[in-house]
């Protein structure tokens, strides 16, 4: 009998590597074998540099095009140093995707309000994506970015291009600036009471380090914004992505089972406590 | 689902049993003497069972000690438990292998051998149900662990003592096994012999049994085993108030005792190293010096550890403080939330094996504010 | 006509909001509008602090030069915020440069006029603090923010 195996990964190879800022890599991948599979906005993949180990890194392609599956990735530790380092043709290793996404379904005739902090832009653009793809279907849509300084800034083409669009306000600020940067400069939370949205018909979808996403809450709820509309994808030591290996566990929860997004008046009570 | 009256098996029969399990073809383990301990390993024959030996435990305390009579199973839990073969230590999940400009990954294979644990209390029953809960009940499954576990066949032993930081009563797992067996055995030494009392749990523990020497148990016989799990439930060396354990500790993540017990924990991660119901794991990768072969295996891991909590950054638990915290609120409480049940089955195993004592029970205690601070 | 214009203004920006009628006029007798011109300074670190404003076009960046990186922006205003709180207490100097990012216009408020006019009255001396401590306290908690470097290698 031949039990499923969900540490066994599935060969992928890259086609494409870009870099979105100072050791920051996108590559899209395609399957050896089959088509890619199938995700939801938020949700992440274990990618595998064999003979290296193993990360997870959400995927921040489009849900909408099957033919390329989009991860960007940091280059901080030695595996997804040795991810980002692979080239058109080279061979990795992928399981998944796994956890909870973002909530596209709750947002439907609402206002949604996309607060990103740095990299955690990357599990956001599915999400952007599929907003604007069913445009229609959603209130006014606002993002709100912060990151470190203007070279940081990712996907800054597909950012340009999305701010000439006229039924959608993103706002991108920057901690400091040298040169000629003409935007913001500040905190990202700074952005929320100067932004357009309905704080009662309003869903928050927040993404970044988790001190930046507290601050974001705090102005979130000034703003008048309900703790059961904010949504976050929190970041634990993701090993088996199953929900098997206890590694992820924040207090009651498995992130990697019952997250990565969460709604934030379910995980409220042990987000304030320290080193939980 | 058998459901039989309980019959007598005398110590031949208790061989016979080894023979019956080792003729269908099971890898038969079970506690055995050896580094002045009681562990579980491969038996042969009841021979290798620790005879007339017993223990004394306490916090941070283990000895054997020899008994005045030839009792097989006169002792309580030692410092290992069935999860070292359900939940191997180690695994290796899979090996791959360059070829031209791909890999080619394949699987290690999953043990086939069935395994017999003979003399399984009530509370590493217990244990193993909750370890099925965590590693089959959801919606993925750790196929090694399915693998060894399906197919197991279990032989519980009732205890007829309680060890020095046994507290099953207070988590209502023992000291009778009631469910999740086999077969069960209650040990009787008295006047008219040394015998066991059988009660089967399955039709494949009935099946077994039929290929023994057997014979219906007397009342009186049925009675006396009944006074030895009373025996047993009646001499706890420790308890420990659960109805309202989970509540209070999420209550007081912040209490000062935390600080407290801090102090004393080394941080060794021996609690979790002995501990029947922790499940955690890591990976590692390998490969070989030509960069052609790599291969990932999976080994026990612990909430001790730095690295356990290590993201991008630093570790989210780096006080020891933090890290006690996890491991105690883990079993006692959001073990609940996880899996819908406790995470603790109060084998005591913890207690006797941290290397300076810390006790479970009391550590909730003073937290509750009834014991002494 | 002129101070009857600036009246209106003052009384409509976020900052002045809620404060009543003869109190702004107070106020409003120390204001004057201004207008900078991309790239344009409207002050530099180390110069008196004798004017503060009230942004209502345009963005301001607040830098500070640093040796080797030039000038580093580390905040930008906007509309209906204000710049400059150095002018509240002594030795009433600025300590960083304003600098247009485009066209801004403001009303510029006379320092030494809004302090003598505080001292003169407490009420509205608590006013104006009850305006300014939250903006000192806004920029505390967003340095603060700023100083974790979130976003960057350690983050």
């Amino acid at each position: 009998m031949t039990i499923f195996d969900p540490m066994l990964p599935r060969i992928a190879r890259t086609r494409r590597r870009r870099r979105d800022g100072p050791a920051v890599w996108t590559l899209d991948i395609e399957m050896a074998e089959g088509g890619p599979p199938a995700f939801a906005p938020g949700q992440f993949n274990m990618l595998t540099a064999f003979g290296v180990g193993e990360v997870p890194i959400s995927v921040s392609g489009d849900p909408a095009d099957p033919s390329r599956l989009v991860h960007t990735i940091r280059a901080v530790g030695p595996a997804s140093t040795a991810l980002a380092r692979l080239g058109p043709g080279e061979v990795l290793g992928l399981r998944g995707p796994f956890g909870v996404g973002w909530p596209m379904e709750q947002a439907v005739g609402r206002d949604v309000v996309v607060i990103a902090g740095g990299l955690g832009l990357a599990p956001l653009r599915p999400a952007l994506y599929r907003l604007l793809a069913e445009r229609e279907r959603y209130g006014s849509i606002v993002l709100l970015y912060g990151t470190r300084s203007p070279e940081e800034i990712l996907f800054r083409r597909e950012l340009e291009s999305w701010r000439r669009r006229l039924d959608i306000d993103i706002e991108v600020t920057v901690d400091h600036a040298v040169g000629d940067w003409r935007g913001h400069v500040g905190v990202v939370t700074t952005l929320i009471p100067r932004s357009a949205f309905e704080p009662s018909s309003t869903v928050a979808l927040v993404c970044g380090p988790e001190i930046m996403m507290r601050f974001a809450i705090a102005s979130l709820q000034d703003a008048g914004v309900a703790d059961d509309a904010i949504y976050l994808s929190m970041e634990r030591n993701m090993k088996c992505a199953v929900g098997l290996c206890g590694h992820c566990q924040m207090g009651p929860v498995l992130v990697c089972r019952d997250g990565p997004v969460f709604r934030y008046d379910r995980i409220r009570s042990i987000l304030g406590a320290r080193e939980i | 689902m058998a459901n039989s009256e309980p019959v007598v098996l005398d110590v031949d029969g208790l061989s016979a049993l080894f023979e019956a399990l080792k003729r269908r073809g099971y890898r038969v383990v079970g506690p055995t003497v050896r580094d002045k301990a009681i562990v579980y390993d491969d038996l042969d024959s009841p021979a290798d069972l620790p005879e007339g030996w017993t223990d004394e435990q306490d916090g941070g305390h283990y000895r054997l000690l020899r008994r005045d009579d030839r009792a097989l199973f006169g002792y309580v839990v030692g410092p290992q438990s069935w999860r070292q073969f359900l939940h191997a230590p180690r695994v290796e999940l899979w090996h791959g292998t360059k070829s031209g400009d791909g890999v080619r990954i394949e699987a290690d294979p999953m043990p086939s051998e069935p395994l017999a644990f003979v003399g399984v209390r009530a509370c590493e029953l217990q244990a193993i149900a909750v370890q099925d809960r965590v590693l089959m009940g959801g919606a993925y499954v750790d196929p090694h662990y399915r693998a060894r576990r399906e197919g197991a066949f279990l032989v519980a032993v009732n205890c007829g003592r309680a060890g020095g930081t046994c507290f099953c009563v207070s988590m209502e797992t023992g000291p009778k096994a009631t469910a999740g067996f086999d077969l069960s055995l209650t040990e009787l030494l008295d006047g008219d012999g040394h015998r066991f009392l059988v009660e089967t749990g399955t039709d494949t523990g009935q099946a077994v049994l039929a290929e023994l020497p057997h014979r219906p148990a007397a009342a009186a016989e049925i009675a006396a085993a009944a006074a030895v799990v009373e025996r047993a439930a009646a001499s706890m060396g420790r308890e420990m108030r659960s109805d309202d354990v989970r509540d209070l500790l999420m209550r007081n993540l912040e209490h000062r005792r935390w600080d407290d017990v801090a102090d004393r924990c080394l941080s060794c991660g021996n609690c979790t190293m002995v501990c029947p119901t922790c499940f955690c794991t890591t990976v590692e990768e390998t490969s070989g010096l030509t960069g052609a072969e790599s291969a990932r295996s999976r080994r026990w891991d612990s909430c001790f550890t730095m690295d356990f909590s290590y993201i991008h950054g630093g570790s989210v638990r780096s006080s020891t403080r933090s890290r006690y915290r996890q491991w105690m609120t883990h079993k006692l409480a959001t073990w609940h939330d996880q899996f819908d049940m406790s995470g603790c089955v109060g084998c005591g195993r913890c207690i006797t094996w941290c290397p300076v004592g810390i006790d479970i029970t009391e550590e909730v205690r003073a937290i509750r504010g009834d014991g002494p601070n | 006509m002129e101070a009857h214009g600036l009246d209106r203004i003052l009384r409509e920006h976020r900052f002045f909001a809620g404060l009543d009628e003869e109190s702004c006029g107070v106020v409003c007798g120390c204001a004057k509008n201004v207008r900078f011109e991309a790239g344009e300074y409207l002050f530099r670190a180390g110069e008196p602090a004798d004017q503060f404003y009230l942004l209502r076009h345009g963005r301001v960046a607040l830098e500070v030069a640093a040796p080797g990186r030039g000038a580093v922006t580390f905040q930008t205003v906007g509309e209906g915020e204000i710049v400059g709180v150095s002018w509240l207490i002594p030795p009433y100097r600025w300590t960083y440069d304003a600098k247009a990012v485009e066209l801004v216009r403001a009303i510029a408020m006379d320092a030494a006029c809004l302090r003598r006019k505080c001292e003169a009255d407490h009420d509205l001396g608590y006013e104006m603090m009850k305006r300014f401590v939250p903006v000192l306290v806004d920029r505390l908690q967003n340095t603060r923010l700023q100083i974790l470097d979130v976003y960057g290698p350690n983050g």
